[in-house]
């Protein structure tokens, strides 16, 4: 025991630096990644900002209970499901789409400026983003509409920001937009990772450019694939709040309030912190089940973890 | 680089039809990427009243930088674009050098609270209080109207870490060896030997921390919005968006709309845009490579 300790105290003083460069950093985490954990107290209470905790009125799951049967909660929880799985459908497909044919340029110089031109949009933020959205969807001289009106498709401006029914269309495609460049750069990653020699054989089998990219491309990046995927499905009901907020308005507030913006609407904007926490803690709770179970189904397939 | 029959003759004509098709795609990709900014620079450029009349595509049509020079005019936009300036250099200052340590600590077999560390920090990248709580917490610790909350809060980013962390473990141990040989304590390793070795994967950190701190608008909106002293570039073009759009009730602006009411609200959105743009503009093409790369190896780890 006391050879035990010594060696302890005997390690610490001579890693002493490496505890004084690291351990700051934990307290630091522990302050603002941990300590609003414990804020999920104000959840099961009847959280007021002025009284201290031990004098705070407990009140269980009377604010789960008033959440669900929220009408409200049901809408969101609509409007968060659907963007959601629209913008994961969209945002697998496309850039792998996109990763492929970038693959398949022959000329380098004209591949590299297609991939600098493809980065741009993700280094905006959503406020310039939705600026740039606004004014192209917009009614007066923007550029969709001009252009279907110049193609005779219709024959006046539609009013894409005031259609409800259109806002998880307009929302998944400026993601589309933003971050489809963005995110081609890993599936290329894996795409450089096959062996020459296995288009070199199919060349000589006579396979088709197509028929390459079918049998040879889309398996050698199918791992890639299922681990983006899993990682995906974790983070499926959070999907914020940024884009909906920038790009909402009040016409189209049935289809555009999110788990976040709800708890931002109802929650601060109104001091409902408890609400609010409510809401929070139903989705951090779902996040972590979803990855949980996504990671589970995964192993089962690949033997493979990610966590 | 794959070696491919380049020759017209001998390839079959699928393999032409799959070529036309695969440069129509990007080629159409890349349009719609571009046109919408040089839209928005032309109607920058161009004279707001004659903006109005609709039709500029990529070219302005009376050339002028009075939609410039008027937002220029607007105290809100210098102090907004000074705090930008600040909370970018502050911010990427600190979480480059937090960011650096602990993946340095980590990297350190002998290091024994590596693996608690490592674990505690992984944690983050799952679990999150949410909003409210946060919110609460930067409240309690009287951080609201503070320059402090723009860059402490989000000073430690595990997947930063856990990306600086990968390109140190691949630089040989016996470097760190000989210099403890040397008598070199731990920090000046990471300070001497270490840190000049990792700079491929601090420039991708580094751009990832600037672009982060240049684009975020939700804290001063949450925190400051209504210390003017405090604003920033990002938050100022957040109002003038936001007080045309019908999304009135979230409009806190108030001297901007004056501003605007003197040439057109349009023209003064682009010039704004363009302005919170060009910075990442000038950046981000020059460390592309750093960045591919800081990627991939983030994304193999993670």
């Amino acid at each position: 025991m006391n050879v035990r300790k010594s060696s302890f105290w005997h390690n610490l003083k001579q890693s002493k630096y490496l505890y004084l460069m690291s351990l700051p950093f934990v307290a630091w985490v522990f302050v603002f990644s941990y300590l609003p954990l414990w804020g999920w107290t104000m959840a099961f209470q009847k959280y007021k900002p002025a009284k201290s905790f031990f004098e705070q009125d407990w009140v269980g799951f009377y604010y789960f209970k008033e959440l669900f049967h929220d009408d409200m909660f049901i809408q969101v929880l609509r409007n968060t499901i659907a963007m959601s799985v629209m913008g994961l459908i969209a945002g697998f497909t496309i850039p792998i789409i996109f990763a492929i044919l970038l693959n398949e340029l022959r000329q380098q110089l004209f591949k590299r400026f297609v991939q600098t031109i493809s980065y741009l949009p993700h280094f905006v933020s959503w406020i310039v983003a939705a600026g740039i959205v606004t004014k192209m969807l917009s009614t007066d001289n923007g550029a969709v509409n001009e252009l279907l009106l110049s193609l005779h498709i219709i024959n006046e401006p539609i009013q894409f920001m005031a259609k409800g029914n259109l806002f998880w269309g307009i929302v998944t495609a400026s993601d589309v937009w933003k971050e489809t460049g963005w995110n081609t750069i890993i599936y290329l990653a894996a795409i450089a990772g096959i062996g020459p020699e296995l288009y070199e054989a199919a060349r000589v089998d006579g396979a088709s450019r197509l028929q390459q990219v079918w049998h040879i491309t889309l398996p050698g990046i199918r791992s890639t694939i299922i681990i983006l995927i899993i990682i995906s499905i974790g983070h499926l009901i959070s999907i914020g709040f940024e884009k909906q907020f920038l790009l909402g308005n009040n016409l189209v507030r049935d289809y555009s309030q999110t788990l976040d913006l709800y708890a931002l609407n109802y929650g601060l904007g109104t001091g409902r912190y408890s609400f609010g926490t409510a809401i929070n803690i139903f989705n951090s709770v779902v996040s972590v089940f979803l990855l949980f179970t996504a990671n589970g189904i995964f192993k089962k397939i690949t033997k493979e973890s990610i966590i | 680089m794959r070696a491919r029959s380049l020759s017209g003759s001998g390839t079959p004509w699928s393999d032409r039809i799959f070529d036309v098709v695969v440069y129509v795609a990007v080629i159409f990709v890349t349009i719609c990427t571009l046109y919408p900014f040089l839209n928005v620079l032309a109607l920058s450029l161009n004279d707001s009243t004659d903006s109005v009349r609709g039709g500029i595509t990529i070219f302005p049509r009376e050339f002028t930088l009075k939609n410039y020079s008027t937002i220029f005019a607007f105290s809100g936009l210098i102090t907004g674009l000074k705090i930008s300036i600040l909370r970018t250099i502050v911010g990427t200052l600190l979480g480059l050098l937090s960011a650096s340590m602990l993946a340095f600590t980590l990297s350190r077999v002998d290091f024994q609270g590596r693996k608690f560390v490592s674990t505690f920090l992984a944690l983050t990248m799952y679990v999150s209080g949410g909003l409210i709580p946060f919110y609460v917490l930067i409240k309690d610790l009287h951080m609201m109207g503070t320059f402090a909350v723009y860059v402490l809060p989000g000073l430690v980013s595990a997947f930063n870490v856990f990306v600086i962390r990968s390109f140190i473990d691949g630089i040989p141990y016996a470097l760190q060896e000989s210099a403890k040989l040397d008598g070199a304590n731990d920090f000046t390793i990471y300070w001497r030997v270490i840190l000049p070795l990792t700079k491929p994967a601090l420039a991708t950190i580094a751009l990832f921390l600037a672009v982060g701190q240049w684009n975020s608008w939700f804290d001063t909106y949450l925190y400051n919005g209504s210390k003017d002293h405090l604003t920033t570039l990002q938050y100022e073009l957040m109002k003038v968006i936001q007080s045309t759009t019908t999304n009135v009730d979230n409009f806190r602006g108030r001297n901007m709309v004056e501003v605007m009411a003197q040439i057109s609200p349009e023209s003064v959105k682009m010039a704004i845009t363009i302005i919170v743009t060009v910075p990442i503009l000038i950046v981000y093409p020059f460390l592309q490579r750093y960045f591919v790369k800081g990627m991939t190896l983030g994304a193999v780890k993670s």
